[in-house]
């Protein structure tokens, strides 16, 4: 069994990192990541965000016709109390995401729409496997498709070492290039949507248990908390920040890794998943603040930083009975950093008419996620389309990285 | 696939430990033949003994402790002659805690000399290495958890947990109980879990590791020699529990009378210190000097003054009465069935304790093979002990140090081999299923899946545990789960695996 001896805490330095177990001190002695072209010293994030996101809840297509019913109660508008933040006559952003429209507006902020993996099917962890293995089918998970991309940099440039966050090192940073690992204090022990999952099985199944853990958890504290966006931030969106903030100081180091992989949990909002308000509000705001703490903690280097968010798949168009969304399948990455040439939602919008949905109740997927990591993996990190349509996602060479990513 | 999921799923809960992950086979196994499933493993006593040459006899063990106190308290003596007292603390190095209280307690007091104490905040004192009680102590858990990883089934080792609880002593009482915790286990429950009962309550009461946790070593009968010498006497300690908590049970027909009289019975009943004037230090002893003289009644029948074979002729007629029968079966039906045990199951375990003269393998043969043991709902909860080896056993993982099953035992309220009180640790649901107690077991839960790889499927493992008997709540929990770690969290908590 693997479990419960107390963390020692540790502060968010080097020395935190060798203290964690991880050959940090390696780096002083590595050639500094920089590509000899143009001098510039790229870092590069990836977030991946377990439970799909409800893209259309995330950058809403407030000027499509058809979404304001589909999405029902929990649809952004444009006006109200809780207007949703424009981005362009088309797409609006979420309210608690006000960083992520700032770093937008200065044009170093932008969304790919209607976006999806290869993966088809709607379980979470297959879903997961696809998008962090980059392989184009579940099963295959003794790498990921970042850390062969390490693996692939040339020679003199080649960082031995990127930042896996965590417990465990998220697959997509997995394999045989070495990591070193580095998880933030006080990680949340058993997440408040665990707990409701918990709750809501015992509810149906074991009565008994359900009044026994409900009242050790004091449930009706968190369910309100849900609705609330002025109760104390649940311990997953103040986790966000934190780990935000310890990899940008790490990544600030002279001869710190120039890329890591995280993973933020929590985004299954298949009940009150709320619109501007309640469940997904927070979490979104947890990210919000994520993005300002990469860029707050990067300093000087957020300039050649490109962050990438992406999310197994989407949710369902049309909102469930319960207020939520179900599994879907197209849904939004985000991009920030000062290397992305942002200012835009990244778009071949299928339309959200019955007939336009995939299986008649999702976003139709329009772009292969992998096209975006591809675009981004050459433009930032200078890795050859051949790598990329081999090693990296293999059987790819159909999905043409997008151009133009970066500014 | 399996034949009958539902008996497999009692077979491995209810009489084991659970289902190993990997490639064990356990549910198909379990599946295919419920009930040989569980009793294969009560042909096999010598299963239930541990001989490992890391650990040692309650003797051997007892010469180290005694060497060790010794040792501690030259060290004591020396530091105390050495220098003045205000800066004693401050200068050893012995115990950096006892110095920062020290220092704390001078601070408060205005007491502080010129030399200020190195400065403990900024600078973790390194930790002082495990001293021999406490490296035993882990040793012994760790034969403990690795034998019940490994165990097939695990009935025979539930059955080692059972005894072992029933017949508790405490670790904090003492540094002697707490170096003895293992060995007592090993020496006075291990070999008889599959034998006589009678042979186990002699040989749990004539322990060392008892004798001290119930103060039987300080009763001195009145009249003895000893007793007449000091102002000292009876300690009722170890009778008293003998009759209430180890065979008769409370309402078994005994008196205080019957109290006092087992009591003067039992006086001599010590271990040898460390001079080994009378015996082996560490070893069970009849001390004549303290022993009560005299034909005593108990329980209607007079037993001959006849050193410590008066005790053992008074424990075996205990251990035959019918009280004794009776509560032994209660307990045993309540532990592995339900908190209120069905009495036509306890009748026909108590029946069978009386008709085999206490024989624990043909009772534990017809618990198991009992329909009442298997009709019964899945109602009882695991206890934590059960809980942290069943997830390790589901995770295919041999333990190598005990520290995080030791850990967790404490967070959840069942620090091993320290029960609060000498009745063990509660058996029923109230003690498992408190709200504060679900808490914890959900973040220990957490903590676990948090640390599982990618390469474990959590629907795969719900079908090692449960098959087709994993009812489709659960299984849609799971395959919901918006992570692996999530989904195995759940999977820990479920009614399947936490229910028995």
């Amino acid at each position: 069994m693997e479990c419960c001896e107390s963390r020692t805490s540790l502060a968010v330095t080097r020395r935190g990192l060798l203290l964690g177990g991880a050959s940090f001190a390696a780096w002083a002695y590595l050639p500094k990541f920089a590509r000899a072209v143009d001098g510039r010293d790229p870092r590069l994030i990836v977030v991946i965000l377990r439970g799909a996101l409800d893209g259309l809840a995330t950058v809403a297509p407030a000027g499509d016709p058809d979404y304001a019913d589909l999405h029902g109660a929990i649809a952004l508008t444009r006006d109200g109390p809780h207007a949703a933040i424009e981005l362009d006559s088309f797409f609006v952003l979420h309210p608690s995401m006000p960083q992520f429209a700032r770093m937008y507006r200065e044009k170093q902020a932008a969304v790919v729409h209607a976006v999806a993996t290869p993966y088809r099917e709607r379980s979470h962890f297959d879903g997961q496997d696809v998008l962090e293995s980059g392989f184009a089918g579940p099963g295959r998970v003794q790498s990921g498709w970042l850390n062969r991309a390490l693996a692939a940099l040339p020679r003199g440039e080649r960082v031995t070492s990127g930042l896996a966050v965590g417990a465990t090192a998220p697959l997509v940073l997995r394999g045989a290039a070495p990591t070193v690992g580095w998880a933030p204090v006080n990680l949340p022990q058993a997440a408040d949507d665990t707990a409701m999952r918990l709750f809501d099985l015992y509810k149906h199944r074991d009565p008994a248990l359900a009044q026994a853990l409900s009242q050790g958890l004091q449930l009706d504290r968190i369910a309100a908390r849900g609705d609330d966006m002025r109760g104390k931030p649940q311990n997953g969106i103040g986790a966000m920040q934190l780990t935000a903030r310890g990899v940008a100081k790490l990544m600030a180091e002279d001869d710190g890794p120039r890329i890591a992989a995280l993973a933020f949990d929590g985004w299954d909002t298949h009940a009150n998943e709320g619109g501007p308000v309640g469940r997904l509000a927070q979490l979104l705001s947890g990210l919000d603040g994520a993005f300002a703490e990469f860029e707050s903690g990067l300093g000087a280097h957020w300039r050649d930083t490109a962050i990438v968010v992406a999310t197994e798949f989407g949710r369902t168009a049309r909102i469930n009975g319960t207020q939520g969304t179900d599994h879907g399948t197209g849904t939004v990455a985000l991009l920030a950093g000062g290397a992305i040439k942002g200012g835009r939602v990244i778009a071949d919008w299928p339309g959200l008419k019955t007939a336009n949905l995939y299986q008649n109740r999702d976003l139709a997927p329009t772009t292969d996620l992998r096209a975006v990591l591809k675009g981004l993996l050459r433009d930032q990190l200078g890795i050859s389309e051949r790598v990329l349509a081999g090693s990296v996602f293999p059987d790819s060479a159909a999905v043409k990285p997008m151009q133009g990513l970066l500014a | 696939m399996a034949r009958d999921p539902q008996a497999a799923l009692i077979a491995l809960n209810r009489f084991g430990f659970g289902a190993r992950g990997g490639a064990s086979g356990d549910f198909i196994n379990a599946a295919s033949d419920p009930r040989g499933f569980v009793l294969a493993e009560l042909q096999r006593p010598a299963a239930a003994l541990i001989e490992s040459p890391a650990l040692q006899s309650t003797s051997v063990l007892a010469s180290e402790l005694f060497a060790f106190q010794i040792e501690e308290k030259q060290k004591r003596e020396a530091a105390a002659k050495a220098v003045p007292p205000a800066s004693v603390m401050v200068a050893s190095k012995a115990d950096s805690a006892a110095a920062a209280n020290m220092a704390a307690q001078q601070k408060m007091s205005g007491a502080v000399t010129d030399k200020a104490p190195p400065p403990l905040a900024n600078s973790r004192p390194p930790k002082p290495a495990p001293n021999v009680i406490e490296r035993t102590f882990r040793a012994e858990a760790l034969a403990r958890i690795q034998r019940a990883s490994l165990a097939e089934c695990g009935f025979l080792e539930r059955l080692v947990t059972f005894w072992s609880n029933h017949f508790c002593i405490s670790a904090s009482k003492g540094q002697p109980a707490r170096i003895w915790a293992g060995a007592f286990e090993r020496e006075a429950i291990r070999p008889h879990v599959l034998g006589r009962f009678a042979d186990m309550l002699k040989a749990v009461e004539q322990h060392p590791a008892m004798l001290f946790f119930l103060d039987n070593q300080q009763s001195i009968g009145p009249n003895s020699r000893a007793g007449q010498r000091s102002k000292r006497g009876l300690n009722e300690n170890l009778a008293r529990e003998i009759m209430e908590l180890h065979t008769l049970g409370v309402g078994g027909g005994y008196t205080q009378g019957d109290v006092t009289a087992l009591a003067k019975v039992l006086t001599g009943w010590t271990y040898a210190g460390r001079q080994g004037r009378l015996g082996e230090p560490g070893s069970f002893i009849f001390n004549a000097n303290a022993h009560e003289p005299g034909s005593i009644v108990l329980l209607g029948k007079s037993y001959a003054d006849n050193n410590a074979a008066q005790g053992e002729a008074a424990l075996a007629d205990i251990a035959r009465r019918p009280a004794t029968a009776k509560f032994i079966a209660t307990k045993l039906v309540r532990h592995f069935v339900a908190d209120d045990p069905p009495p036509a199951l306890v009748a026909r375990l108590a029946d069978v304790f009386t008709k085999t003269d206490g024989d624990l393998r043909a009772v534990s043969h017809a618990l198991a093979d009992a329909d009442d043991a298997w009709r019964a709902p899945m109602a009882k909860m695991r206890s934590p002990y059960e809980f942290l080896i069943a997830t390790g056993r589901l995770m295919a993982q041999i333990p190598e140090d005990p520290g995080r099953y030791l850990y967790g035992l404490n967070v959840l309220g069942q620090p091993l081999w320290a029960p609060a009180g000498p009745n063990g640790f509660a058996d029923t649901n109230a003690a498992w299923a408190a709200p504060e107690g679900m808490k914890l077991r959900l973040d220990i839960a957490a903590q676990v899946a948090s640390r599982i790889g990618d390469n474990r499927d959590p629907r795969e493992m719900l079908d090692l545990i449960a098959a087709g008997a994993a009812s489709p709540e659960t299984r849609q929990t799971i395959a919901r789960a918006e992570s692996r770690q999530q989904a195995f969290a759940l999977l820990l908590m479920s009614p399947e695996f936490q229910r028995r």
